[in-house]
C-alpha cells in the first residue's frame, strides 16, 4: 500500500505547529497503524530528518498511551480500537490520512504527536484512596459484592485513561473518564466509603485542570476504545446528587 | 454555595431550569389551544389566569428567575468550554454531536430574543397598540385576547416571527430535553432509547402545536 500522510509537527510545547505532508511506501496491510508510523520513521531517520514523535507503550490496547487522531477521529475509524490495535487494513491504497495529536487546554503537545495527559492522573489522584488488603488471596465471602454490582463496576474499570473522551469531546471535557472512575468504585462496597467526597473532589479537580463541562454530545461514547458508556455519566450525576445530600464526614 | 462552582452542579442548574421552562412551555401549549374552542375559549382562559394575581405573579417571577439562572449558567458553561478546546482539527467530524447539540448557546440566545418580542408583543401589547386587548373588550367586557391574536397572524411577519420563534426552540429542546435528562442522572442502557425517542416526539409535538396557531390563522384555516 503506498498512502500519503498529513502529520502535525510540533517542536515543542510553546512552538507552533502544523500539518506537513510525507508518502508511506510499501506498507503491508498487515502492519499497525505505529508500525506504518515505524516504517516511515526509518525513512525519515535515514534521510537524516527528525522523525516523528508519537506515544505508544504496550502496544497491545491495554495501556492507554497511543494517542493520535486520525482522520478527524480519536484512534481512529476502527470502533473500540486503540491506534496500535488499529492495522493498515482498514485504510485503502492511496489513502490520504490525517494524523493529529488529541486538542484539548488540559492536554498540552509536548511534540509532534505526543501531549502531556497527566491532568488525568491529577484528575484521579483528587479521589483519594480506597482500602484493600493486600498480600495473601482474601477469603473470597470476605467482602460481599453482589454479582450484578460487580458487572458494572468491571464496565467501567475497563477505562484505560487513554483520553480519546477528551480529544473527541467539543468541549474538552473529562466527564467519560472521571465518571468511569467514579462509577467504578461506587458501585463496590470499598468504594462506597468515601463515595461523596470522591466525586465532589474529582470533578473539582476536572474543572481545575482546565477540562471543559459535559453537554451531553456523546461524542466520548463514539470513540471509547473500550466501549466506556455514557450511562456512567448519569451514574456520576447521581452520585453527585446524592453527595448533596449527604454529610460528610471527613 | 458549592453547587454553583461545580461543574455537575451547574450542569444540574441548567437542567432543572431548562425542564422547568419546559414545563411551563407544555402548559402554555395546552392553554392556548382553548383559542380553537373560539372567542369564548381562549378568553375565558385568560380572563381566569388573570383573576388568579398572585398565581400569575409568582409563576412569573419563577419564570423570569429560571430563565436568568439559565442563561447565565449556559453562557458561562459556554464559555468555559470554549476555552477548553481552543483548537479543532483539520479533519472535522462529528460521529454523535448534532447540530442542535452544538448550537445550544446560539438556539438559546435566539430563544431569549423571540421571547423578549413575544413579551412586548402579547404581554405588554407595545408593538401593536392598535389591536391590543387591554383597550378591546369582547361581549362578556373581558379582553379580548381571541381577537388580538387572530389580527396578529394574519400580518405575514408576525406569523413568521412565531414560527421561527418555536422552530428555534424546537430545535434547543430536540437536544435540551434528553440532555436535561441524562444531566439529572435518569438515565440507564434500557430507558436510553426510550428517553431519546420521548424527547423527539415531545420536541415535535411542542413546534408543531404551537405553529399551528400562526399558520392556521395566516393561511385563513381558522377564523
Ligand atoms: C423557553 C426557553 C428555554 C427552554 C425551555 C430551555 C430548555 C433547555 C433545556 C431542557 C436544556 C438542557 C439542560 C441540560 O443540558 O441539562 C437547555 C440547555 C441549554 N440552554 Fe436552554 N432553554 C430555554 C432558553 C434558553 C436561553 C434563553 C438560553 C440563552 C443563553 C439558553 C441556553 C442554553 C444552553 C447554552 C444550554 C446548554 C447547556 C450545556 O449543556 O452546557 N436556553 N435548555
Ligand atoms: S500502545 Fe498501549 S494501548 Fe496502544
Amino acid at each position: 500500500m503506498n498512502l500519503t500522510l498529513y502529520v502535525w509537527r510540533q517542536k515543542g510545547p510553546d512552538k507552533p505547529g502544523r500539518l506537513e505532508e510525507y508518502e508511506a511506501k510499501g506498507i503491508s496491510p498487515d502492519m499497525s497503524f505505529l508500525e506504518m508510523l515505524d516504517v516511515v520513521n526509518e525513512g525519515l531517520i535515514k534521510k537524516g530528518e527528525e522523525p516523528i514523535a508519537f506515544d505508544h507503550d504496550c502496544r497491545e490496547g491495554i495501556c492507554g498511551t497511543c494517542s493520535q487522531v486520525i482522520n478527524g477521529i480519536p484512534h481512529g475509524p476502527q470502533e473500540k480500537t486503540t491506534v496500535c490495535q488499529l492495522h493498515m487494513r482498514h485504510f485503502r491504497d492511496g489513502d490520504a490520512i490525517y494524523i493529529e495529536p488529541f486538542h484539548a487546554k488540559a492536554f498540552p503537545v509536548i511534540k509532534d504527536l505526543i501531549v502531556d495527559r497527566s491532568a488525568l492522573d491529577r484528575v484521579m489522584q483528587a479521589g483519594g484512596f480506597v482500602s484493600a488488603h493486600t498480600g495473601g488471596a482474601p477469603d473470597a465471602n470476605a467482602v460481599l459484592v453482589p454479582k450484578s454490582y460487580a458487572n458494572v463496576a468491571m464496565d467501567a474499570a475497563e477505562c484505560i485513561g487513554c483520553g480519546a473522551c477528551v480529544a473527541a469531546c467539543p468541549n474538552g471535557s473529562a466527564m467519560l473518564f472521571t465518571a468511569a472512575k467514579v462509577a467504578h468504585l461506587a458501585n463496590l462496597p470499598q468504594g462506597k466509603v468515601g463515595a461523596a467526597r470522591r466525586v465532589c473532589m474529582m470533578t473539582d479537580a476536572m474543572m481545575n485542570e482546565g477540562f471543559g463541562n459535559c453537554s451531553n454530545h456523546y461524542e466520548c461514547q463514539a470513540v471509547c476504545p473500550k466501549g466506556i458508556r455514557v450511562q456512567f455519566i448519569a451514574k456520576l450525576n447521581r452520585e453527585f446528587m446524592k453527595s448533596q445530600t449527604t454529610t460528610r464526614r471527613d | 454555595m458549592y453547587l454553583l462552582k461545580n461543574s455537575v452542579g451547574r450542569k444540574i442548574i441548567m437542567s432543572v431550569t431548562g425542564f422547568t421552562m419546559l414545563t411551563f412551555v407544555i402548559v402554555h401549549l395546552v392553554g392556548n389551544a382553548s383559542i380553537y374552542d373560539g372567542p369564548d375559549g381562549i378568553n375565558t382562559y385568560a380572563a381566569a389566569l388573570h383573576h388568579n394575581s398572585t398565581f400569575l405573579l409568582a409563576v412569573r417571577l419563577t419564570l423570569l428567575g429560571f430563565c436568568s439562572l439559565h442563561v447565565f449558567f449556559g453562557t458561562l458553561l459556554t464559555l468555559r468550554n470554549n476555552a477548553a478546546k481552543p483548537q479543532g482539527y483539520a479533519v472535522n467530524k462529528s460521529l454523535s454531536a448534532t447540530f442542535a447539540s452544538k448550537n445550544m448557546i446560539w438556539t438559546g440566545l435566539l430563544v431569549a430574543v423571540f421571547i423578549i418580542y413575544h413579551l412586548l408583543h402579547f404581554t405588554f401589547q407595545v408593538t401593536n397598540p392598535e389591536i391590543s386587548a387591554f383597550k378591546h373588550l369582547d361581549a362578556k367586557g373581558r379582553h379580548d385576547v381571541f381577537t388580538m391574536i387572530v389580527l396578529s397572524f394574519r400580518h405575514l411577519f408576525i406569523a413568521l416571527a412565531y414560527v421561527c420563534g418555536v422552530g428555534i426552540l424546537g430545535l434547543h429542546l430536540s437536544h435540551g430535553i434528553q440532555s436535561s435528562i441524562q444531566t439529572v442522572g435518569l438515565n440507564s442502557r434500557k430507558i436510553f432509547p426510550f428517553i431519546l425517542k420521548s424527547g423527539m416526539i415531545l420536541w415535535i409535538i411542542i413546534f408543531l402545536g404551537f405553529s399551528s396557531f400562526p399558520i392556521a390563522i395566516l393561511t385563513g384555516i381558522f377564523k
